[in-house]
């Protein structure tokens, strides 16, 4: 190993290498701005062509002491000529600004594996802080790696030092330093965070030349230094992905447009009740900044009234949708019981985290399938859906506010951390070709009464206050099925309770029948999952299948009801596999749905499943 | 051709739906003073909407012929703010007893006030859990024997006008359910006041609390215990009206004294002005032996919440009018694939 800085000379450049794929994970303090470094490098990565995913891993605390090991923020990327499922197992490239980051995320690169250091960051203090007896870099802990020493506080106060900049503001620089050392290592353009700079800074015309030169300058230390000899510039050509008009998108993003564009097909306007909290209050933020597509949002004084605000919505005739993760809706449960009971439209969005309690907030979790299939006091079905990456919150927004207002029902959404904060390229659709669902208002006083159904869906209909003659009162009190009056008779209450469930099992016939995603209809295995496991099992199941195992993936988006031929469909395989980042929530329905003898694979460590952990379930259920 | 609509009297506003209040109950008397009050105020069924929380006072929904939304447990402001964001137009009224609004809901009683959404909230106080059978409420008076008490209570009451006002409310009124001329008239106002206004309406609970507001309004001693705030006249009550309310500058209270007696003349009796929010505290904080004021005990109106929430979408829409989703899907960096 050799110290970079002392080589700095103009060499010829060694040829690129060509790679298929890299997981690159950037590490460092909070303060770091590691979070932008790497959504930068996203966007490059997209607009050269590849495909990606990210995994954006932050810390709970806003603003923990600097240099310690769990103020450590990371934002890994995994960039590819192939399509690309998850953020990557292990890293081909760490970028650690300090020693704290390599000690937390030394662990995830792989032997052989290429790791940039500034060394400048490592002195005693902050070997200290980070639980470092002796510097790594002098004993013989890092040999199994190939790592860059690159003194890159000091390489960064060189090149921002025209700009007029404080020594404080100099050094918050370094990530893009670091940003333009990576550019080149990979063969990206400048031009797309040069420009970000330009409109981020464009107020503070120093900040915005200082960060630019240091960007500048990582580059232009990639182009002309020989670094260490035996690193090169990488090619990584574009994916093959299908013709069209492509963005990046996070799991938020998608989920609010999706949710607009469900609305305007059915023809109503949207209110948005919600209360702040991690990893859910992306949505409140981004549909906040939609007021011009007639959205309403509402930030209530707790979950309790964002879900009661929404359940008041949805009674004058929004499409009412509320918002939290698995504490909040725990406290929304007797308002979701209301909407059952009342039988209106709410769409409950929760972004899973890993709990109990309080948990882990900024970590990720499906351990919330329970409470949304059961979680709530008496015979209370609604709809449960789950959306399996961040694109994909697009589709099943839609087909939410698809199945709320054709049956009256709350729509329990589930995505999680993962989803709510990653993002990926998507296709972007075309939404004027999406078929409309028109939402249909009670106008008719003849023989109208609140709880009348209709004979096929077994909704009832939607009168709004405001419409003549159809005056009338609901509420939490069971109904009498013929009247819609208030209704203590023992009959009438089973009739009402055999309705309301009737009315849920029957979207069953009204959702897509369940697909294989890969492989055949029946066989030795099938590996069944739902939610953000989509990508790990994706690809677990393609490299497991090209070894040439018989092994078949099935992903669910309806988790309630459950597609009416998903017992068929797993009958005909001789092993069930549920790989689920809880204890085993969705291989008990399935066990107790259909007897089948389905077994979990599960995890709870806030990490999203590597492939290789799902591979090596898949080889010991066929290989027994 | 004109159809000029029938004026509605408060018959038109009962439901067929049979009353399940004890026989006896104030909250009957109530009923008849909102229906008497929709009548006045000529409200159109179509657009009222009756939002209530649970309680023997949350029923009241089902007896007017308007909208109603019978919801849950202390949450009726929540389900109302949701109601009038979607539909500004709606004339909405929130209904609720003492458990419901000041314990159950008392979060949600201080942000709709504090936001100040347009509607009417009337708190049906009867100073005890009447559904429940009898346990002591927040309004109940420390020592109150209940079956939950029953050495008596050992809490402090909250005042719910005191409350609201803290919570920067804008209307505050009161009314007793006995007072079937000066309901109405207070609930006129309360509706004519764009923005929350809290009305609370002192109920008699037959079974569980009988009498327990007899102190104000046993007959021969109302006169001495009710005073009637009218804005711009003075703070006088008593059989003869005689009696007045004096600011004490020394500590800072409200005091009565008697107009003629110890050289005191009207011109020492406080002038009841509606938008000062110092006297409202004052007033709204008044317990026997001292008279309770009723009526409006403050007005001062300020830009309702829905206004505000509805001006930002319009600004919106008028700034980005006919917007396209295909276009927002498409703002920010998109590459295309061939
Ligand atoms: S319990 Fe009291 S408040 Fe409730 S209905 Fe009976 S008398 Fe009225």
């Amino acid at each position: 190993m050799s110290s970079a800085s002392a080589s700095v000379a103009a060499t010829t450049q060694r040829p690129r290498e060509e790679l298929e794929s890299v997981v690159i994970r950037f590490a460092g303090d909070s303060g770091d701005g590691m979070q932008l470094t790497g959504s930068q490098f996203t966007q490059a990565a997209a607009l050269a062509g590849n495909d990606l995913a990210t995994f954006p891993d932050f810390p709970a605390e806003i603003r923990a002491p600097v240099g310690t090991t769990f103020g450590v923020s990371a934002f890994q990327i995994n960039f590819g000529a192939r399509k690309i499922m998850t953020a990557g197992d292990q890293l081909d490239v760490l970028v650690a600004m300090n020693p704290a980051a390599l000690k937390v995320e030394l662990h995830n690169l792989r032997i052989g594996g290429l790791l940039v250091l500034d060394t400048d960051e490592f002195d005693e203090r902050n070997l200290k802080k980070a639980g470092y007896a002796a510097s790594p870099l002098n004993d013989k802990s890092l040999d199994k790696y190939r790592v860059l020493q690159l003194r890159i506080s000091d390489l960064t106060m060189e090149a921002v030092k025209e700009s007029g900049v404080s020594k404080r503001e100099a050094l918050r620089c370094k990530n893009f330093w670091t940003l333009g050392l990576v550019y080149w290592m990979y063969g990206r353009e400048l031009t797309f965070t040069t420009d970000w700079i330009q409109r981020r800074f464009g107020k503070e015309p120093t900040l915005a030349a200082a960060n630019t030169a240091a960007l500048k300058a990582g580059h232009a230390f990639g182009e002309t230094a020989e670094i260490s000899g035996d690193i090169s510039g990488f090619t990584v050509r574009p994916a093959d992905l299908a013709p069209g008009l492509y963005r990046t998108v996070s799991g938020g993003e998608a989920l609010a447009w999706g949710l607009v564009a469900g609305t305007q097909l059915a023809g109503l306007r949207l209110f948005f009740g919600s209360y702040p909290i991690t990893p859910a209050s992306p949505l409140l933020h981004i549909l906040s900044t939609l007021k011009q597509f007639d959205v309403v949002t509402f930030q209530a004084e707790d979950e309790i009234a964002a879900a009661c605000s929404a359940v008041g919505a949805s009674y004058a005739g929004m499409m009412g949708i509320t918002s939290s993760s698995g504490p909040g809706v725990a406290l929304k449960g007797e308002t979701i019981g209301l909407a059952i009971g009342t039988e209106l439209p709410l769409i409950v969005v929760n972004s899973q985290r890993a709990g109990p309690s309080t948990g882990m907030p900024t970590k990720t979790e499906q351990s919330d399938l329970y409470q949304a299939v059961y979680g709530r006091n008496a015979d209370a079905p609604l709809v449960v859906l789950a959306a399996r990456s961040p694109a994909d919150c697009f589709e099943v927004g839609i087909e939410a506010v698809r199945l709320a207002t054709r049956y009256m029902t709350p729509v329990m959404l589930l995505t999680d951390g993962y989803i709510a904060n990653a993002a990926e390229p998507w296709l972007v659709p075309d939404v004027t070709k999406l078929k409309p669902f028109p939402a249909t208002f009670a106008t008719d006083p003849a023989g109208f009464h609140p709880f009348r159904r209709d004979d096929k869906t077994l909704a009832r209909n939607w009168a709004v206050p405001g419409t003549p003659g159809l005056e009338h009162r609901i509420g939490g009190i069971e109904k009498s099925y013929d009247t819609g009056h208030i209704s203590y008779d023992s009959a009438n209450h089973q009739r009402m309770t055999n309705v309301r469930k009737a009315k849920i099992d029957n979207i069953a016939h009204d959702i897509p029948a369940q697909v294989v995603e890969q492989g055949t209809e029946t066989g030795e295995l099938a590996v069944i999952g739902w939610g953000s496991t989509f990508g790990p099992i994706s690809r677990a199941v393609s490299n497991m299948r090209g070894e040439g195992f018989d092994v078949s993936q099935i992903h669910l988006r309806h988790i309630w009801p459950l597609p009416a031929n998903l017992g068929e469909l797993l009958r005909g395989f001789k092993q069930v596999i549920v790989p689920e980042m809880n204890t085993g929530q969705l291989v008990t329905v399935l066990r107790a749905e259909y007897l089948v003898p389905a077994k979990g694979l599960n995890k709870v460590s806030g990490q999203p499943f590597k492939i290789g952990e799902i591979e090596t379930a898949i080889r010991a259920a066929l290989e027994q | 051709m004109n159809v000029v609509p029938e004026k509605l009297t408060a018959k038109d506003f009962a439901t067929d739906q049979e009353v399940r209040w004890c026989p006896g109950c104030g909250d009957y008397a109530i009923l008849r003073g909102v229906q008497n009050a929709l009548a006045l105020i000529g409200a159109k069924k179509e657009n009222t909407v009756f939002v209530s929380g649970i309680g023997c006072a949350a029923r009241f929904p089902y007896y007017v012929a308007t909208y109603g939304f019978h919801t849950i447990h202390g949450r009726a402001p929540a389900v109302a703010t949701g109601v009038k964001l979607a539909n500004p137009e709606l004339d909405v009224w929130v209904v609720g007893g003492d458990g419901d609004m000041l314990s159950i809901g008392g979060n949600h009683l201080m942000h709709v006030v504090r936001r100040n959404v347009d509607l009417q909230l009337l708190i049906l106080n009867n100073e005890i859990y009447g559904l429940t059978k009898g346990q002591y409420s927040p309004t109940s008076r420390a020592g109150t024997k209940s079956p939950s008490t029953p050495m008596g209570s050992v809490e402090q009451p909250v005042s719910a006008l005191v409350y609201a006002l803290g919570s920067n409310a804008r209307f505050i009124a009161r009314s007793i359910d006995s007072l079937q001329k000066h309901m109405p008239e207070v609930l006129k106002r309360a509706h004519a006041h764009k923005g929350t206004s809290v009305v609370e309406i002192l109920q008699n609970c037959i079974v569980y609390n009988d009498d327990v507001f007899a102190d104000i309004t046993e007959r021969s001693i109302a006169s001495d215990r009710q005073l009637q705030c009218e804005h711009g006249k003075p703070l006088l009550f008593g059989k003869d009206k005689n009696k007045g309310l004096r600011m004490n500058t020394q500590t800072l209270s409200l005091e009565t004294v008697t107009v003629g007696e110890n050289g005191v003349t009207e011109a020492d009796v406080i002038v009841h002005d509606e938008k000062n929010r110092v006297l409202a505290t004052l007033l709204a904080a008044l317990e026997p032996p001292m008279p309770v004021a009723l009526g409006v005990i403050y007005c001062d109106p300020a830009p309702s919440y829905e206004t505000g929430v509805m001006a930002q979408v319009d600004a919106a829409k008028a700034k980005a009018p006919n917007p396209q989703l295909n276009g927002l899907l498409r703002a920010g960096y998109t590459w295309t694939r061939s």
